[in-house]
């Protein structure tokens, strides 16, 4: 199996708060890695290093092979071959859903208006959102927005998708439709890293489970492993809470 | 109805205290005078026609070049910082100067240089300091409506893989253009008013015909009739302004709660 991203001594601080430290990671093509652990642990952080959002402190980022983390790289390219969606959807609310979902492949990848018209359509459809073509973001529901946010990644044809805790600020019924989503992705075989407090999720989907520390991936492996078998402290203690609280 | 009473009254108190002074028949001459009013409004009306159009000119050109400025104020990065630098210095040192200061420093010494190309004209410098001057204030109203859009906004931008000029063109800068429609307007309004400074040059504007005017009678009617013709124009668009921001407010009340 051809690796994909590769992690390798990723370093990042903010000011004197060291969010990761020293982190590996291999993702291969084809597979969907979660990475759990709570709030602050730095789930959110290793996303958006990964597609450039956030620049490291020390380490190696590889895409493909290729180090993406020199600066001479220019994050633009790399960007255009990602895609991530966010825990607030983060639409842009003076467009429509379709010139959500053009702006990306018209100004950035020179598609032409009307074939990424097309595409939008043929992605809206796919994923029950045709009838929202021309509506604006704040009519949707939650569920709706984020859903929108997916298509608006894919619609530049990533290699790779980040979903970071995406189903976090959705009413609990509307949270199953965007996990849905993801599923979707992952029987055709998109590459994935997925943020997320959805461990019966990660369970089902994940092929590697990533538990995360204080910047730290403190333990990894199959969701079968780390769900029945933990092996760190912190880990069973973390899960012992999830299963308290009637999240798993 | 009772703040319809109590303006009645305190106008009516107002007016009576001045009526009541003993000078006021003289002033009444002076300013008030409905034959010389009669005189000089045709050629006040006409200087005042050139007012409007300076304001025109020169409210097109600060909304383009103050947003330039924004813009290139609002990049990040090191590549950048050459090009922020030297739109900060010159907001700055633009708003460090009083308005009137720069329409003489520039409207008499850049055409005393007597540079081949370069116009000469009071007309073109007087106009020239005020979209200048403007700029620099309307970039800072830019600027701020900028920063007040989410910073996740320009995240997803970004992360689409939009240039950060891009990712201000599409994305950050037409949000914020929204956000600041009422301080944009107000800027309207008080350059409106601003444009009369360019009769220092000699500039033969609406205030300019009024002065001549009373040069030549010494009558000051000729400013009654100025202030008559501003109040005309910068009124209505003060009321629109309130009336936009209102709705504007009523609006994303209504959103927020939907």
């Amino acid at each position: 199996m051809s690796v994909k991203v590769e992690l390798s001594n990723v370093v990042k601080a903010f000011d004197d708060k060291v969010v990761l430290r020293d982190v590996d990671l291999e993702v291969n093509l084809h597979e969907v890695v979660c990475l759990i652990g709570s709030s602050g642990s730095g789930k959110s952080t290793l996303l958006k290093c990964v597609n450039l959002l956030v620049p490291i402190d020390s380490g190696e980022i590889l895409f493909d092979g290729s180090v993406i983390t020199d600066p001479s790289v220019n994050p633009n390219e790399i960007r255009q071959k990602m895609g991530i969606v966010f825990q607030a959807f983060n639409l842009f609310p003076h467009m429509t859903v379709l010139e959500n979902i053009m702006l990306a492949p018209t100004k950035v990848h020179g598609v032409d208006k009307l074939e990424a018209h097309e595409l939008a359509q043929n992605l809206l459809l796919q994923f029950g959102l045709l009838d929202k073509i021309d509506e604006y973001p704040d009519r949707l529901s939650g569920g709706q927005q984020q859903r929108v946010a997916v298509v608006r990644a894919l619609a530049t044809r990533p290699e790779l998708m980040l979903f970071d805790e995406v189903t976090s600020a959705l009413d609990p019924e509307l949270v199953a439709e965007v996990l849905g989503v993801i599923r979707g992705l992952k029987d055709r075989g998109m590459t994935m890293i997925v943020a997320t407090h959805e461990m019966g999720f990660a369970r089902d989907v994940a092929d590697q489970v990533c538990f995360l520390d204080d910047g730290v991936i403190l333990e990894q492996s199959t969701p079968k492993e780390l769900f029945s078998n933990p092996q760190q402290p912190r880990t069973r203690q973390f899960l012992q809470r999830i299963v308290d609280a009637g999240r798993l | 109805m009772i703040a319809a009473a109590s303006t009645v009254v305190v106008i009516a108190l107002v007016l009576w205290w001045i009526l009541s002074s003993e000078a006021w028949p003289a002033v009444q001459k002076q300013f008030f005078n409905p034959t010389n009013f009669r005189e000089v409004w045709p050629d006040v009306v006409g200087g005042f026609w050139l007012d409007i159009r300076m304001f025109l000119v020169a409210e097109v050109l600060i909304l383009g070049i103050a947003l330039l400025l924004a813009m290139i104020r609002a990049l990040r990065g090191p590549a950048f910082f050459p090009l922020r630098a030297l739109v900060i210095v010159f907001i700055d040192l633009i708003r460090g100067v009083p308005i009137i200061l720069l329409i003489l420093l520039l409207g008499f010494g850049i055409p005393a240089l007597q540079l081949k190309g370069v116009p000469t004209s009071p007309l073109f410098w007087g106009v020239a300091t005020l979209v200048i001057s403007y700029s620099a204030y309307t970039a800072e109203v830019y600027r701020a409506g900028i920063e007040s859009v989410h910073e996740s906004q320009r995240m997803a931008a970004r992360s689409l893989g939009l240039t950060q000029m891009k990712a201000l063109r599409y994305v950050l800068v037409p949000q914020a253009i929204r956000n600041v429609i009422p301080a944009l307007l107000n800027g309207f309004v008080s350059l409106q008013k601003d444009v009369a400074l360019v009769f220092i040059l000699g500039v033969r504007e609406g205030v300019r015909e009024a002065q001549i005017y009373t040069a030549k009678t010494f009558n000051y009617t000729g400013y009654i009739a100025a202030t008559v013709l501003f109040l005309l124009v910068s009124v209505p668009v003060a009321r629109f302004t309130d009336w936009y921001t209102e709705r504007d407010r009523k609006r994303k009340q209504a959103v927020g709660s939907g």
